[in-house]
């Protein structure tokens, strides 16, 4: 069977990227690792005519951490330079946790979070904690720059909320609030190697022993990385105790609509989730009483 | 559609002319005659055709050739510039018989490299961390440890710096 044939542009501007991808309209891809675009080339399931790299923008690889602004992982930053950041695994541990437990060492130096990201796969390993911690996406598009949460930037398997000619140049995440904690847990069949079966976000703000705010994202097991909001609100106000951690994991999987498919069947993903949701609810519990 | 590219794969420079579809794992074996790298999966799963690329292992089946414009490249061949005396690594895979049918070896052992430069005396969990990213269908696993730990323990100091 013959390769599927495309043309190469690397741009070194955000502009000339974003000029390029308006003429070649939907047949132009964005690159930035390729573990998932080449991929999709050489399996059919994609037929670009031509492929945009932004690896050499100059920049855009760029990772910030500040008190008052911050975290912000550019466009191309890989998954492995966000795993073994300083600055992110002091002040935000569970971004450089999922970063690190998305698939393999290779992947991880080529691969990169905002990749993970805008291919918009509901289990992408990088979405229920980026998610839980209220990130947003910065685009730059023809019009402008514009910025979205990313609740709303995955608006279905493999869908987001980007326009033709539009680009993910950062994702951001605010600063962590005082007395919260984060957790990440996944399932695969490979360990952590391949695509997650199930992943669970949480994100608790705790008052002494009482909940203030909390956040818990499914990946895999509806058509979006989901937040389970009736499980949330179970937990907001009230003292975090185990009793209380096991109930709201329960409704968390009762929330989500898993399919069966070759990375693992519905009921087991149903079971996961609460499995998940009890361990990334407890980290993040312990997390947050030991910054208190 | 074809991009004029300088690439550096194991200290020789090489000026080709490639498609933009074309890989990197398709432009060492067809048009370098290096064909040390393998092709297993072609998705990023197996690691057979890991290569190191400024210092980074990355999987050659999913990096395209066009991109490697000023890139330095190393494959298996370069491992032992000399082709004389093999590698600590190359040593110590024969020897604790980390070797079956050599499908998976070039990548483990560049896989082996890329952990051994920044961290010379792994934990046997630090190696399986490092090799995870490489399928060995026969020697399940614990001679490749073995053989890993072991070039560590035999990799000068010096070696460190060395491609």
């Amino acid at each position: 069977m013959p390769v599927a044939q495309f043309d190469y542009i690397a741009p070194t501007t955000v502009h000339e990227a974003v000029a390029a991808l308006v003429k070649g309209g939907r047949d132009t891809r964005v690159m930035a690792g390729g573990t998932d675009l080449i991929v999709k080339i050489r399996h059919r399931m994609l037929f670009p005519k031509c492929i945009v790299n932004l690896k050499r923008i100059a920049g855009l690889d760029a990772i910030t951490v500040d008190k008052k602004n911050g975290l912000a992982i550019g466009a191309t930053t890989l998954l492995a330079d966000v795993a073994n950041h300083k600055g992110i695994c002091r002040h935000y541990p569970t971004v450089a946790e999922a970063a690190g437990a998305t698939a393999n060492v290779q992947v991880r130096n080529m691969g990169t979070v905002v990749g993970n990201l805008c291919n918009a796969s509901p289990s992408a390993d990088n979405a229920p904690t980026l998610m839980a911690m209220a990130a947003t996406m910065d685009i730059a598009g023809p019009t402008g720059s514009r910025s979205v949460l990313l609740d709303q930037f995955f608006q279905g398997p493999g869908i987001s909320a980007l326009q033709v000619g539009e680009i993910v140049t950062a994702v951001r995440v605010p600063p962590p609030v005082a007395g919260s904690g984060t957790a990440y847990h996944s399932l695969s069949q490979r360990g952590k190697l391949d695509c997650s079966a199930v992943g669970v976000g949480t994100m608790v703000v705790l008052n002494g022993d009482r909940c203030t705010d909390a956040r818990i994202i499914v990946g895999a097991c509806a058509p979006v990385p989901m937040r389970t909001q009736a499980a949330e609100k179970m937990l907001i106000g009230k003292k975090m105790t185990d009793t209380l951690i096991r109930q709201a994991a329960q409704k968390a999987s009762e929330e989500t609509s898993p399919i069966t498919d070759v990375r693992a069947s519905a009921p087991y993903r149903w079971k996961m989730v609460s499995v998940l949701t009890i361990r990334a609810l407890t980290d993040a519990r312990k997390m947050a009483l030991r910054k208190q | 559609m074809r991009h004029d590219i300088s690439l550096t794969v194991n200290g020789d420079t090489y000026n080709l002319t490639v498609e933009a579809w074309r890989t990197l794992n398709e432009v060492l074996r067809e048009d370098l005659n290096l064909t040390g790298t393998k092709l297993g999966c072609g998705s990023g799963d197996c690691g057979a055709c890991t290569v190191i690329v400024d210092g980074k292992s990355v999987s050659s089946c999913l990096t395209l050739a066009v991109e490697m414009d000023g890139r330095q490249i190393l494959t298996v061949e370069g491992l032992a510039p000399s082709g004389e005396t093999m590698h600590p690594i190359q040593e110590a895979f024969i020897e604790k018989g980390a070797i079956q049918c050599g499908f998976c070896t070039p990548g483990m052992e560049l896989s082996a490299l890329n952990l051994l430069k920044t961290n010379p005396r792994p934990s046997d969990t630090q190696i399986r961390s490092a090799i995870s990213g490489n399928l060995c269908r026969c020697t399940g696993y614990n001679k490749i440890v073995d053989a890993i730990s072991e070039a560590g323990r035999r990799m000068k100091p010096q070696s460190k710096t060395r491609r």
